[in-house]
């Protein structure tokens, strides 16, 4: 008999003495630099924290070098964050050290800690999606190495959140990121009128439509596409194989900025599209990259000490926003799905 | 094993500070010909800026409905290591914490039976075991049973819940973040493994207002804990980062939301009125020696995050203010019960729950769950005069 619904492992047997012995009487912490923190138990005992980014994607080698790592320094305990970066829990202060130079020497530079850009969350991409619009891991290794001198320092204003999504079903956490980047389609799909009767179920296509754009075509067994109505979302691909929407001449990426999920100072926020379209340009994406260093660098110089990405642009307004970026303001960038007229301006309140 | 593959254009992402994602696949490739295939599949994805992964693909283990996502190359002819390339999801432990010993036995198990390649996780939480065959899927899942680890979560059902590292190493846990994850996950094994839902629905469990795991956003049922007293301040601690140079005035005085916090030069006294604090937690961030959360700590609970498709992007709006959270959680599982049975019923087929409320309204919500109708659950009243009555509330 298999044996199933038992569940993961237990989380206390995955961690260390000190760490259970301080359960829930930490009594504060501190950065030490860019890849270190402390956590100082009203024991006052201290669990130090090196953390540095991962590419996510990792063959079992790299995992084992990283238990081979904790073994000889954290008496074989880690962690991952909730942005895939390790954190190496280490009770002795002198391993710190040992354990950096070792780590960079892997390849995985310590940083990602306070005012800096952290590990960026990502998809999966042609690397194992059926929808995707962009590759992820790719987009993701360019842009980290053109920025990693914020993943290494702290000289941002406050901590900067990148993230990707290779569709627009927006896995992850592109929606309330400080600069996203979300792979778009530019073309309606293509319905493979001969495909169609066989693989899909046509009420749950119709339905998949946000924009009422897909009607069923009886006579032939099918559906048919108002191509005025359709912007292209591909969830009717989701639902049936037989309306491919790829179209490698058209697919790109979008890149929204000013998201938040904390809710210090200001709520959380989502994100805003900056950016329509950018092609794809395997396998390092210069134009993209470009783009996103153009955004990060503009809000490092203009932003006030402690104000996030989105902070930023509600003090100094949409208006300024594309003046101080250069970048061009487009019809793409007013709302016309479900609920736009929120986002229109109802007042005479504005900059030149 | 046939030729390594040549890629040009891959090779390219070798270099650079970053660690690099091909040089992961390449380690793969000197052992494993689905790895290298997948570098090859890659590579002609590069050149054509267009996924080689067909659409789909329904395979499973004994028992479970949900768990592993198939996936079938449309190349197969020319990379016949990916002719069957299928994702397992593995429930992680709540938190991310691992034990060497513990995790070298799922690597052993993955490197025998599977391509060797993972994630490091998957956005929802998951251990992401990437590419078996389907005859591979029963053996990988006895072979980890036997170990300890149980599949996560796919489809139409609850998603495996994942927490932030709370009290385990965090001094602003307000709640007991990976005992809660831990719970739920079990008291909802059937729910997890059997989808049996109109969609998916997801948990996150998030130790204050900073929200470590995103639980507002990317997940349908957000737990964040909170406090209902006043915040604890330490004077000494408050001189001493005046004394070290910090601005107290430029970022907690002056950032502070609703102005309840302030700062008097004269005296170095700082003071806070707790009755407009909003709790959002930056004061604590920016003087964590000084501040302190208060004594009596719940949860706020908020409901409907979800990503844009179909009615646009939610973020999860608050639906119980504060809920006590003590073993055995009860009181939050009778609402996931309530809310589970009425999305049930009601839901149509791929509707997220927060549409569903959309679509009904919270009116209809509040009656199928019993909560009140409170203040804290908007922003503002409704600006139009379109409001319904039951036959019971008007004159007959």
């Amino acid at each position: 008999m298999v044996k199933t619904d038992f569940g993961p492992p237990k989380y206390l047997d995955m961690m260390s003495d000190l760490c259970k012995r301080n359960y829930g009487k930490w009594k504060y912490h501190e950065v030490l630099d860019t890849g270190t923190l402390v956590h100082v138990a009203e024991s006052g005992e201290k669990l130090y924290t090196v953390r540095a980014a991962t590419p996510r994607l990792m063959h079992v080698d790299t995992l084992r070098a990283f238990c081979d790592l904790a073994d000889k320094y954290c008496g074989g305990f880690f962690r991952f964050t909730s942005r895939h970066s390790i954190e190496f829990l280490v009770e002795d202060e002198a391993n710190i050290e040992p354990l950096k130079a070792e780590l960079h020497a892997m390849g995985y530079t310590p940083g990602g800690v306070g005012n800096t850009i952290s590990n960026m969350l990502h998809t999966q991409g042609w690397i194992h999606c059926h929808t995707p619009a962009i590759d992820a891991s790719g987009i993701v290794k360019s842009v980290m190495d053109e920025v990693f001198e914020y993943y290494k320092e702290a000289k941002l204003p406050a901590r900067l959140r990148l993230a990707l999504a290779c569709c627009l079903n927006m896995c992850g956490a592109v929606h309330c990121s400080d600069v996203a980047i979300v792979g778009v389609h530019r073309v309606p799909p293509k319905v493979d009128d001969e495909k169609i009767s066989k693989m899909c179920e046509i009420p749950n296509v119709v339905a998949a439509c946000p924009t009422r754009a897909i009607r069923p075509e009886p006579a032939k067994k099918s559906v048919v596409v108002n191509e005025e109505r359709c912007m292209y979302c591909g969830n009717c691909y989701t639902m049936c194989p037989a309306m491919p929407i790829f179209d490698p001449k058209n697919d790109g990426a979008a890149i929204f900025v000013g998201g938040k999920v904390s809710d210090a100072r200001h709520p959380a926020m989502f994100s805003k599209l900056a950016v329509p379209y950018i092609p794809n340009e395997p396998p390092r994406w210069p134009t993209l990259v470009k783009t996103v260093r153009l955004l990060i660098d503009v809000y490092a110089k203009d932003a006030k000490e402690g104000e996030r990405y989105g902070e930023w642009i509600n003090r100094i307004g949409w208006e300024k926003f594309f003046k101080v970026t250069g970048l061009p303001f487009t019809d793409k960038h007013i709302d016309d799905y479900i609920f736009s007229v929120p986002t229109f301006r109802s007042t005479a309140t504005f900059k030149w | 094993m046939p030729e390594t593959r040549k890629t040009p254009m891959l090779d390219q992402l070798l270099d650079g500070p970053f660690p690099s994602f091909v040089k992961e696949i390449k380690k793969g490739a000197e052992k494993n010909d689905a790895c290298n295939d997948l570098l090859g599949q890659l590579e002609l994805s590069y050149e054509e800026k267009i996924t080689h992964w067909k659409h789909g693909g329904i395979v499973g283990v004994t028992g479970y409905g949900g768990g592993v996502i198939g996936r079938y190359s449309d190349v197969p002819e020319k990379f016949p290591g990916l002719t069957e390339f299928h994702t397992m999801r593995i429930n992680q432990p709540a938190g991310w914490f691992y034990k060497t010993d513990r995790l070298r036995k799922l690597l052993d198990i993955w490197e025998k039976r599977g391509s060797g390649l993972t994630n490091f996780h998957g956005a929802t939480g998951d251990i992401i075991l990437l590419g078996t065959h389907t005859d591979q899927l029963q053996p990988v899942v006895d072979d980890l049973a036997h170990e300890g680890w149980d599949l996560g979560g796919s489809g139409s059902d609850l998603r495996t819940p994942s927490a932030c590292v709370g009290p385990a190493r965090c001094e602003w846990a307000c709640i007991d973040t990976l005992d809660i994850c831990d719970t739920l996950t079990r008291r909802y094994q059937n729910e997890l493994h059997r989808p049996m839902w109109p969609y998916k629905f997801k948990i996150k469990v998030s130790g204050c207002a900073n929200d470590g795991v995103a639980a507002k956003a990317r997940a349908d049922f957000s737990i964040i804990g909170t406090w209902k007293d006043n915040i604890q301040i330490n004077r000494t601690e408050v001189i001493n980062y005046v004394n070290a140079g910090f601005d107290i005035i430029g970022q907690v005085v002056d950032k502070c939301p609703t102005k309840c916090i302030s700062y008097n030069p004269v005296t170095k006294s700082l003071s806070i009125d707790n009755s407009n604090c909003v709790r959002c937690h930056n004061c604590i961030n920016k003087m964590p020696k000084a501040l302190r959360q208060g004594k009596i700590t719940g949860a706020t609970i908020l409901i409907g995050g979800h990503a844009p498709i179909l009615q646009s992007a939610f973020m999860s709006w608050v639906i119980v203010p504060f809920m006590e959270m003590k073993p055995p959680y009860d009181e939050v599982s009778e609402l996931l019960e309530k809310i589970w049975e009425w999305w049930d019923e009601n839901g149509k087929m791929r509707e997220r729950v927060g549409e569903l409320i959309y679509r009904l309204g919270m009116r209809s919500f509040l009656k199928a769950t019993g909560l009140p109708a409170v203040p804290q659950m908007v922003l503002h009243p409704r600006t139009n005069p379109f409001y319904f009555w039951d036959k019971e509330e008007v004159n007959q």
